[in-house]
């Protein structure tokens, strides 16, 4: 049963936005959520919207997906929304009990609503539509330049590949140290938050271990094989830019600038 | 001189108190002499604790002798100038087989190897093909190794060291973890690399059925040797091979005990099929 789960949460399918470079992907996306900050005005949302659903028409990922994405933050969203309409100060509109709803409360409420939610969807079109694997190639290339100062880049996404290639071995291990724990009279299941935590113990102790004596493992299978860091490596799947990859980044710069110069169009009047 | 040679070969592994003071030493190697011919197949036996997954270790360079030398290929493997020369030709296939799989995809990983080395990205898909080809996974190529079989995943571990096309592969209990389907499937392809491509192999195992197709086998039990010779001249030696602790395999043992039960059965019969014909001379 665990062997089947997904990482990330891939959709898959094969659309123009599928065979993306990754690097494009990113960058587009960290564009997209910069644009959603530079908007002033409903003009620049609608104009936002309007591309985030362009996108996902043509991205052909179902709309329910993006919405997954969307429940993890609802708790974060209602508490944003909350705040802001009751606590901005201004023209008051209705007056619960001791609470006041502000003009400039319910505008700021709900453009922040719709950031939030277009920051997450857009993010989702991004890791929907890219494999682990390429997501974590394109930001090593994307943080190439660190290097020059000293971060180890290719290290990170070295240790970011190897992870989402041990999680589900992990998870099994974990299935398979729970049952064997369970066997024998453990109780992962009834009394209260601490109580529950503590029954953990037997569960993680002998996981943390396993998952050293793999790293050993691991370390020395990849010695044996020559691995010696970045230097001098060759890539099996380079990144390479298609003709495509630079019609993704004319037309985000271009969404991008007329984001901007809506706002300041409509500001001035 | 042959492609791996050990000469008074020692390795201690000295351990400690949680202070750092010597508690012990064990000396895993006790003096080891080798000579493995190119193109030979080579099985070592031993009970846990022999010294056997020690004595692999440092035909890769991965563990250094405490005292006399090992060289590969004619290299020194203590010469750290040389190191990934060794690594290169004395490929490397340990027990785990999740443990050694960096890939996500089981072609990614097989490419491992020879992006390290710094190959040509049109080189790495060639070698990738061809070795995937060779243990016969090619068409699992785009497959996640966390939904092969064990047996699946130890080829694809093997393709990841032909990859780098090495003179020599040394598999390191390689079938310990795996059901007997997967046993089998794994020295096939050992065998099939060892007779087609001409490639020395070094088997490290306790399953004696996996030893009898060995050009050589040595037998190894508390750091030392203990015998060396082809599977017929060591399977004819049963009561050495108890008092080792070992089994024989289950053919030789029938052969055995017929014999002392009367039968005049000649020694070192490893095959069924050696046993039925010698039954049938007899019989005439």
């Amino acid at each position: 049963m665990l062997r089947d789960i997904t990482l990330g949460q891939y959709y898959q399918t094969d659309s123009i936005i599928h065979r993306l470079d990754s690097r494009v992907k990113i960058m587009a996306t960290m564009l997209f959520i910069i644009s959603l900050f530079m908007v002033k005005n409903f003009i620049g949302y609608i104009a936002a919207g309007l591309f985030l659903v362009a996108i996902i028409r043509i991205s052909h990922v179902p709309f329910k997906f993006m919405i997954k994405g969307m429940k993890a933050i609802l708790f974060l969203l209602i508490i944003t929304v909350g705040f802001n309409l009751f606590l901005t100060p201004g023209e008051p509109l209705i007056t619960l009990w001791k609470l006041t709803i502000t003009r400039e409360g319910v505008v700021l409420a709900v453009s922040m609503a719709i950031r939030l939610s277009f920051l997450i969807i857009g993010s989702s079109i991004m890791t929907l539509t890219t494999t682990p694997n390429n997501l974590t190639d394109g930001m090593e290339a994307l943080l190439n330049p660190l290097k020059k100062i000293k971060v180890p880049v290719h290290e990170i996404a070295m240790m970011m590949s190897i992870a989402l290639r041990f999680i589900p071995i992990l998870l099994e291990e974990t299935d398979k140290i729970m049952k064997a724990q369970i066997a024998r009279g453990a109780d992962f299941e009834s009394g209260n938050l601490i109580r529950k935590a503590k029954n953990l113990v037997p569960l993680l102790v002998p996981l943390f271990i396993s998952a050293f004596r793999r790293a050993n493992d691991l370390a020395m299978a990849m010695e044996a094989r020559c691995y010696r860091g970045g230097e001098n490596r060759t890539k099996m799947k380079p990144l390479k830019y298609y003709k495509r990859d630079y019609l993704a980044y004319v037309i985000t710069f271009a969404y991008l600038a007329f984001v901007i110069s809506v706002g300041r169009v409509f500001l001035k009047i | 001189m042959g492609i791996i040679e050990a000469s008074k070969l020692a390795f201690e592994y000295i351990r400690r108190d949680d202070e750092g003071n010597v508690e012990g030493i064990t000396r895993a190697i006790d003096g080891v002499d080798l000579d493995v011919k190119q193109g030979d197949f080579v099985a070592i036996l031993g009970h846990n604790g022999s010294g056997k997954s020690t004595l692999a270790k440092h035909m890769n360079a991965i563990l250094y002798p405490t005292e006399g030398s090992v060289w590969v290929d004619g290299k020194d493997t203590q010469d750290e100038k040389y190191l990934w020369d060794i690594r290169q030709n004395a490929g490397m296939v340990f027990q785990n087989p999740d443990n050694q799989i960096i890939g996500q995809v089981v072609e990614e990983d097989v490419g491992f190897g020879p992006e390290n080395m710094g190959i040509p990205t049109k080189e790495i898909w060639e070698r990738v093909e061809e070795s995937l080809k060779a243990v016969g996974m090619y068409e699992y190529r785009k497959h996640s190794p966390n939904k092969l079989s064990g047996g699946q995943k130890q080829r694809v571990s093997i393709a990841g060291v032909i990859a780098m096309h090495p003179k020599c592969i040394i598999l390191d209990e390689p079938t310990a973890m795996l059901d007997p389907n997967g046993r089998k499937e794994v020295i096939r392809a050992a065998r099939a690399l060892n007779q087609v491509e001409g490639v020395t192999i070094i088997l490290i195992t306790h399953y004696m059925e996996e030893a009898i197709y060995a050009d050589q086998i040595i037998v190894m039990d508390q750091g030392r040797i203990e015998m060396q010779g082809t599977p017929k001249e060591i399977f004819s030696r049963v009561e050495e091979l108890k008092e080792l602790r070992l089994d024989v395999p289950q053919v030789t043992l029938l052969a055995y005990e017929l014999k002392k039960s009367g039968l005049p059965l000649q020694d070192g019969i490893i095959t069924t099929q050696e046993l039925v014909e010698e039954l049938k001379r007899i019989q005439k």
